[in-house]
């Protein structure tokens, strides 16, 4: 059986991993090789590095720190943020990521998804969606929500990007709840069922876990394939071993290092 | 001991040559005949398409060279899929030294295609492959297509029904899942097949 996934997200800036409430606020949590071996070794099943850094008037950002990541990490991870064309997308797959994954690029110009599908196959490439209920009730995407003074609200409803994103050649989608995100309240079950209806691709949920209970209905009530958090996970406020020997009593599918103690 | 990865152009290459050097041995990459078959130990890394897969191969003229080798050959979920008779993917012949066929996986409402993610390996049969695998233990995967079950198969998983998910035939030897990333269990295999 499938295992169900626990992914730690690390929001790197500069080099250095911070974390903010809300996307604002950003503060260090610690060195990205750290803390990649401490999840690795807590039992995380896949790491998820989204580089906030600004990109420089007409250069890439540095992204040596990939291939650190890749030297010593034997468990999946991928990259986000600032990937805007193949070329970038094929620096980060060499330097040893597993996966890309698009968001505001994607939205301005959705072929892009198509180019890095056909590319690099499906399996590489995740789209990522920041999500938002307006006032009519209808969930909507937002741009470029990195930045609190640029973010932009867009017409189109998150739904239908999922389905056209996953036409395109997405492989993975992340579905990002920003009315949820980092105040630890639990995930939108109620939005993330709605996505998983129309997702054919595996389905990551983000933004709101603060105990343990929250992955659980995020698998057994939105039927997601993983659950991603930051937060929760850096401030020590859920421990990976704990939270994964309580979902398997729950009985969801979980993977358990201690299966392979016998080296 | 040297190890050599077939350069096909898959974007795993760098995971493979880390998780090797984690055991202390440095692949080279390389495309040059003489080189690939000079090697003590051979591996097609691989991902993405089979067809540009095969057409890369082609290209460096690499497919009877690769067809002849006798030492320990070992596929990687692409790499693997490409040892195999043909795959659906684009109607492709592939290198044919394992005699198995690569079908896409059906998705339906309960089944996500591509099959993304850890899933547990049961052995079937004996191989100094497998030393030290134990039932249920985990392994990462990813890929849209997929190995049924044959007399090639040396450990099954499950995903809307068993499929392969280590096979060998003679020398050959194919891993669909991706022990680069299968953290201890994946070490544990690399390490057996260095043995070979």
């Amino acid at each position: 059986m499938l295992s169900r996934r626990i992914i730690p997200c690390l929001d790197v800036r500069d080099g250095k991993v911070v974390k903010g409430v809300r996307f604002r606020d950003h503060v260090v949590m610690g060195e990205i090789v750290d803390l990649a071996l401490r999840y690795r070794d807590e039992g995380a099943d896949e790491l998820v590095f989204y580089d906030i850094t600004a990109s420089p008037e007409g250069r890439s950002v540095d992204r040596g720190w990939v291939e650190r990541v890749a030297r010593v990490i034997d468990i999946p991870f991928c990259v986000a943020g600032g990937i805007r064309s193949v070329t970038d997308a094929r620096e980060v797959l060499y330097a040893g990521a597993d996966k890309v994954s698009i968001n505001s690029p994607a939205l301005e110009r959705p072929e892009l998804i198509d180019e890095l599908a056909e590319a690099f196959g499906v399996q590489c490439v995740v789209v990522g969606v920041d999500s938002m209920r307006d006032v009519d009730g209808e969930w909507r995407v937002r741009q470029y929500t990195g930045d609190p003074s640029k973010t932009r609200s867009l017409a189109r409803r998150t739904i239908d990007w999922m389905v056209e994103a996953q036409r395109r050649g997405a492989g993975e989608i992340v579905l990002n709840c920003m009315d949820t995100d980092g105040v630890r309240q639990g995930y939108d079950l109620v939005q993330l069922a709605a996505a998983r209806a129309v997702c054919t691709v595996p389905l990551i949920a983000s933004g709101g876990a603060g105990v343990a209970e929250h992955f659980r209905d995020a698998f057994t009530r939105a039927r997601v394939d993983g659950a991603l958090a930051a937060s929760v996970f850096h401030s020590g406020a859920i421990a990976i071993p704990d939270l994964k020997r309580y979902l398997r009593q729950e009985g969801i599918v979980i993977r358990l290092q201690e299966a392979v103690g016998h080296e | 001991m040297s190890v050599v990865l077939v350069d096909a152009g898959g974007t795993n290459i760098g995971s493979v040559r880390y998780a090797l050097q984690r055991l202390g041995v440095d692949a080279a990459l390389t495309a040059d005949a003489e080189r690939i078959r000079g090697a003590d130990k051979v591996i097609l890394p691989g991902v993405g398409a089979a067809a540009p897969g095969m057409a890369r191969l082609r290209e460096l003229e690499l497919v009877d060279v690769i067809r002849s080798l006798t030492q320990p050959v070992l596929g990687v979920c692409l790499g693997m899929q490409l040892l195999c008779e043909h795959s659906e993917e684009s109607d492709t012949p592939c290198l044919g030294v394992i005699p198995a066929p690569v079908r896409r996986f059906e998705e339906t409402p309960e089944l996500c295609v591509p099959h993304m993610g850890w899933n547990q390996l049961s052995p079937v049969s004996q191989h100094p492959l497998l030393k030290n695998l134990e039932e249920g233990d985990w392994a990462y995967f990813v890929h849209s297509y997929g190995v049924p079950l044959g007399d090639y198969t040396l450990v099954s998983s499950d995903y809307g029904g068993a499929f392969s998910a280590v096979i060998a035939s003679g020398n050959f030897h194919g891993m669909q899942f991706h022990p680069e990333r299968s953290a201890r269990v994946g070490a544990k295999l690399l390490k057996n097949f260095l043995e070979l």
